[in-house]
C-alpha cells in the first residue's frame, strides 16, 4: 500500500501559481524587447534628445545635422525649454536625377520641461559637427551644497 | 508653417564586415544620392564625425564612407537617452565609372558630400571617307 506522508504533500496549492509563472514568463520577455530597443524610437518629436545631469549643471545635447547656428533658435521661460530651427536645402538644379532620398528637410519645434530649476542667466549652448550641446547651470537653490562635518 | 516638419529618423545599426572587439555601435548614416550629367554625389548625415575621422575609399566600385567619432563619456547621470551615439558606416556600389583622381568631399555642420565625378567617354571620332 502506498504511503503518503503529510508532509511530502505540498503545502498549500495555490491554483493560480502558474497563472503568476506565466505573467511573469511574460513580463521578463517584455523586459527584454524595451532593454533591445534602448534609446530609439522613445521620441516623438523632433530632435531626439539626451539629457544628463551633473551635480551643478544639466546637459542637453541632440543631433542636428545640416542645421546652421543662424537657423537654430532655444529660449527658455521659467522651467521649460524650447527649440526651434529648420534645415534647409538648396539642390534644386534641373538635369539632377535621385537614386535615394533619405534626408529630410523641414523646421522642428521641441519644448522640454527641465527636471530641475536653471539659471536662466547661465545657459551655453554650442552647435559643431551637427551636434548641439546646451549646458544650463542649476539654480543655486537646488545646488547641493556640501556641509562639512567637525568633531567637537 | 507652410514647411515640413522634421521626423525622428530611426537609427539602422550598420553591420561592419567582421565584429569590432570594442562594445561601440555602428550606424548607417542617412543618405541621398543623386546623379547628373557630370557627376554622382552622395551626401551623408553625420552628426559628430569630424574631418580627421572620415574615411572614404572607392575600391572596385564599392564605395565606402566610415565616420570614426570621438565617443566621449557620458557625463553624470542619464535622465533622458532618445538616442544612441556611434561611428557611421555604409557602402555602396557605384555602377558608373568614375573618375577615381577627381573625388571631392567636403563636410559642413555633421553633413558629408562626397562628389564622383564620372569619366568622360571618349569622344567619337569621325572617320572621313574620301573619294578617290
Amino acid at each position: 500500500m502506498a504511503f503518503i506522508r503529510f508532509t511530502d504533500r505540498p503545502a498549500f496549492r495555490n491554483p493560480w501559481a502558474e497563472f503568476e509563472r506565466i505573467r511573469q514568463g511574460l513580463d521578463e520577455l517584455s523586459r527584454s524587447y524595451v532593454e533591445k530597443g534602448k534609446g530609439q524610437g522613445r521620441a516623438n518629436v523632433y530632435p531626439a534628445l539626451n539629457i544628463y545631469e551633473e551635480a551643478d549643471r544639466l546637459l542637453i545635447t541632440a543631433e542636428l545635422p545640416g542645421v546652421k547656428v543662424a537657423d537654430l533658435d532655444l529660449s527658455i521661460e521659467g522651467e521649460t525649454l524650447t527649440l526651434q530651427g529648420k534645415r534647409d536645402r538648396r539642390q534644386n538644379e534641373a538635369g539632377v536625377s535621385y537614386h535615394r532620398r533619405e534626408i529630410e528637410s523641414g523646421s522642428f519645434s521641441r519644448a522640454i520641461a527641465l527636471p530641475v530649476k536653471v539659471d536662466p542667466e547661465q545657459v551655453n549652448a554650442r552647435l559643431a559637427n551637427g551636434i548641439l550641446t546646451v549646458t544650463l547651470a542649476k539654480a543655486s537653490a537646488v545646488t547641493p551644497r556640501q556641509i562639512k562635518v567637525t568633531t567637537e | 508653417m507652410t514647411e515640413q516638419e522634421l521626423k525622428i529618423q530611426e537609427k539602422k545599426a550598420a553591420q561592419p564586415g567582421d565584429e569590432n572587439t570594442k562594445n561601440e555601435c555602428c550606424f548607417a548614416p542617412h543618405v541621398d544620392i543623386y546623379e547628373t550629367e557630370r557627376e554622382v554625389a552622395v551626401i551623408a548625415d553625420m552628426p559628430g564625425v569630424t574631418v580627421e575621422g572620415i574615411e572614404l575609399s572607392l575600391e572596385d566600385n564599392i564605395l565606402t564612407i566610415q565616420g570614426h567619432r570621438v565617443l566621449q563619456q557620458q557625463p553624470g547621470r542619464i535622465l533622458l537617452e532618445e538616442y544612441e551615439s556611434g561611428h557611421y558606416l555604409r557602402r555602396f556600389t557605384v555602377a558608373e565609372t568614375i573618375d577615381q583622381e577627381r573625388i571631392a568631399a567636403s563636410l559642413v555642420d555633421g553633413v558629408l558630400t562626397v562628389r564622383l565625378p564620372k569619366t568622360i567617354p571618349a569622344q567619337p571620332r569621325k572617320i572621313e571617307v574620301r573619294l578617290g
